[in-house]
C-alpha cells in the first residue's frame, strides 16, 4: 500500500489513521509524507511495486494533480495497481475522477473497515505472475514442486 | 543458460524488474532462488554499507544526507529501509521515504522500504538477497538502514562490509558504552545530532571504550568517530570519506575476502537450516509431532530422545550413531 499525500495541503491526519487502519489490517504501509508531487507518487509506486495508491486530498487541486500520476504510471507501463483516492472530492467531480481510472472515491465518515474491505476485493490477485511467464515455461532450472503447483493452477 | 528476461530487465536498468524480484524475494515466491542464482553472478561490485542505531537517533536522515554526499561524487545509489512489523497484526508502517524527499525523482538513486516481517535482528530476513538484487542492477553504493535497534540487533553485520553505528548525546552514561552487542559491531561511529549538548561527551566516552578494547589496538582499521548533524548536513562529507577509506582498508588487508566468506557461510548454514526444517516438516506429520510432544510433556520421554527419532526419520546417520 502506498499511502500519499499530494499536492500543497499539510492536513495528514486522515492519511495517518487510515496508514494505521491499514497497518491493524495485516498491511504493510508505505507512507510518503506531504507535499508528494505526481512524479514523486509514481516513482515510490515503482520502487515499492505497490499493490494499491491510496491519494488522501484536500485542498480541491485534484482535478489537476490525479490526471497526472495516472498519466505518469500509464507512460511507464504501471497498469496493474489499484489507484484510490479519498478526502474532500465534491461529487460533481467522482464520474470525471472514476474515468480516469481512480476507484473508491472515500468522502469524510467512511467507516475504515469500508475502506479495507474495498482494498481486499479489489487489488489484482495475479500481479506477479505476468512478468514470471517466461520463467514458469522455460522451467529448466526450476523443477521445484511449487512451480509444477502454480504451473498446474495455471 | 541464458538469462531470464526479467533477469536481463534488471541488468539494462529497469526500476520496475528491479521491484519487482524484491518482491518476489520478500513473499519467498519459488521464482526467487533461480532468479537469484542468476542475480549472484552479476553481482560482487557495490559496496555495502549498514547504519544502525536507536529509534530517533537520526539514521534515515542521515541516509539521505549520506546518499546526497556520494550522488555528489557520482556514484548510484540504493538504499534498503528496514521497519518493524506488528507482532500483532504482522502489518507495517514504512515511513522512512518521508526523510527521504530530497533524493525523490532522481534516476540513480533507489529506495526500497522492507517491513521485518518477524525477523529479531534488525533486518528482514530478505534484506540479504534484495541487497544482492541492487547489487547486480549496478549500484555503486548500498545503505541499509536497519530497524531502530538497541543493544543486541547485530544481524547487519552479516549483511554489510561496512557497519555504522549512529549515537546521540545524553543516552546514556559510560557504562552503557561497555557493554556487548552493537557498540562492538562498529566500523564507524556516528554522533548525530552533534548540534546539541553533550555531543563532545558522548564522543569522548566512545573514543574511551574503543581505547580499552585491546584486539581493536591490533587491527589496521582504527574506528573513527564522526560529529553530524543529519538536519543540517554538517559532518557528512567527513562521514563519506571515512566510508571510502574504511572500504580501502578492508581491500588492503584482505578482510573484504574473509568478511564475504563469513557472510557466504552464515548464509549458506541457514539455507541448510531452512532445508532441514522443510525436510522435518514433510517427513513428519502433525499428529507424529503432537504425539511427540506429549510423550515429553508426560514425561514418557525426553526431549533429546524425541528430537532423536526424528532425526533417525529424516534420515540423519549421526542420530543412529548415538543409540
Amino acid at each position: 500500500m502506498l499511502v500519499a499525500k499530494p499536492g500543497l495541503d499539510g492536513h495528514d491526519r486522515g492519511a495517518k489513521v487510515l496508514a494505521r487502519a491499514l497497518r491493524d489490517a495485516g498491511m504493510e504501509v508505505i507512507y510518503t509524507g506531504i507535499r508528494q508531487t505526481p512524479q514523486m507518487i509514481v516513482e515510490a509506486a515503482i520502487q515499492e511495486d505497490v499493490d494499491a495508491i491510496l491519494m488522501s486530498i484536500l485542498s480541491g487541486a485534484h482535478m489537476a494533480i490525479f490526471p497526472k500520476v495516472m498519466e505518469l504510471l500509464r507512460q511507464n507501463g504501471v497498469d496493474d495497481v489499484l489507484v484510490m483516492a479519498g478526502g474532500i472530492l465534491p461529487d460533481e467531480d467522482i464520474p470525471a475522477i472514476e474515468q480516469m481510472g481512480i476507484k473508491g472515491n472515500f468522502g469524510p465518515g467512511t467507516p475504515m473497515a469500508t475502506i479495507i474491505e474495498y482494498v481486499r476485493a479489489n487489488i489484482a490477485p495475479e500481479r506477479l505472475t505476468q512478468d514470471l511467464a517466461p520463467l514458469r515455461s522455460g522451467g529448466a532450472a526450476f523443477d521445484t514442486q511449487e512451480s509444477q503447483q502454480s504451473q498446474a493452477a495455471q | 543458460m541464458a538469462n531470464y528476461p526479467i533477469v536481463e530487465r534488471l541488468l539494462a536498468g529497469d526500476r520496475r524488474a528491479l521491484a519487482r524480484i524484491v518482491t518476489l524475494i520478500e513473499n519467498n515466491a519459488p521464482e526467487a532462488r533461480p532468479i537469484l542464482a542468476q542475480l549472484h553472478t552479476h553481482g560482487g561490485h557495490a559496496h555495502i554499507v549498514g547504519l544502525t542505531g536507536s529509534p530517533g537517533a537520526g539514521k534515515s536522515t542521515l541516509v539521505m544526507q549520506l546518499a546526497r554526499e556520494l550522488r555528489r561524487r557520482e556514484q548510484r545509489i540504493g538504499i534498503i529501509a528496514v521497519d518493524p512489523s506488528s507482532p500483532f497484526s504482522g502489518g507495517a508502517i514504512l515511513g522512512d521515504r518521508i526523510r527521504m524527499q530530497e533524493l525523490a525523482g532522481d534516476p540513480n538513486v533507489f529506495i526500497r522500504s522492507m517491513a521485518s516481517r518477524g525477523s529479531l535482528g534488525g533486518l528482514a530476513t530478505a534484506t540479504r538477497d534484495a541487497v544482492r538484487a541492487l547489487d547486480a542492477a549496478g549500484f555503486d553504493t548500498i545503505l541499509i538502514e536497519t530497524v531502530g535497534a538497541g543493544q543486541a540487533e547485530v544481524e547487519i553485520v552479516r549483511a554489510a562490509q561496512t557497519v555504522i553505528v549512529v549515537t546521540v548525546p545524553g543516552m546514556g552514561d559510560d557504562i552503557q558504552a561497555i557493554k556487548a552487542g552493537i557498540l562492538e559491531i562498529a566500523d564507524i561511529f556516528v554522533v548525530n545530532k552533534a548540534d546539541r549538548p553533550g555531543a563532545d561527551q558522548t564522543a569522548a566516552e566512545l573514543r574511551m571504550l574503543l581505547s580499552l578494547d585491546e584486539q581493536r589496538k591490533e587491527r589496521a582499521w582504527r574506528v573513527p568517530i564522526v560529529k553530524t548533524s543529519a538536519a543540517s548536513g554538517e559532518g557528512v562529507p567527513e562521514l563519506a570519506d571515512k566510508l571510502a577509506a574504511h572500504l580501502a582498508s578492508l581491500r588492503e588487508t584482505g578482510q573484504l575476502g574473509s568478511r564475504s566468506g563469513r557472510q557466504a557461510r552464515s548464509e549458506m548454514l541457514a539455507l541448510l537450516h531452512q532445508a532441514l526444517l522443510d525436510k522435518i516438516a514433510a517427513t513428519i506429520s502433525t499428529e507424529d509431532w503432537n504425539r511427540l510432544i506429549d510423550e515429553v510433556v508426560e514425561r514418557q520421554t525426553d526431549p533429546y530422545s524425541a528430537a532423536g527419532e526424528i532425526a533417525r526419520r529424516i534420515g540423519l546417520a549421526a542420530a543412529q550413531e548415538q543409540d
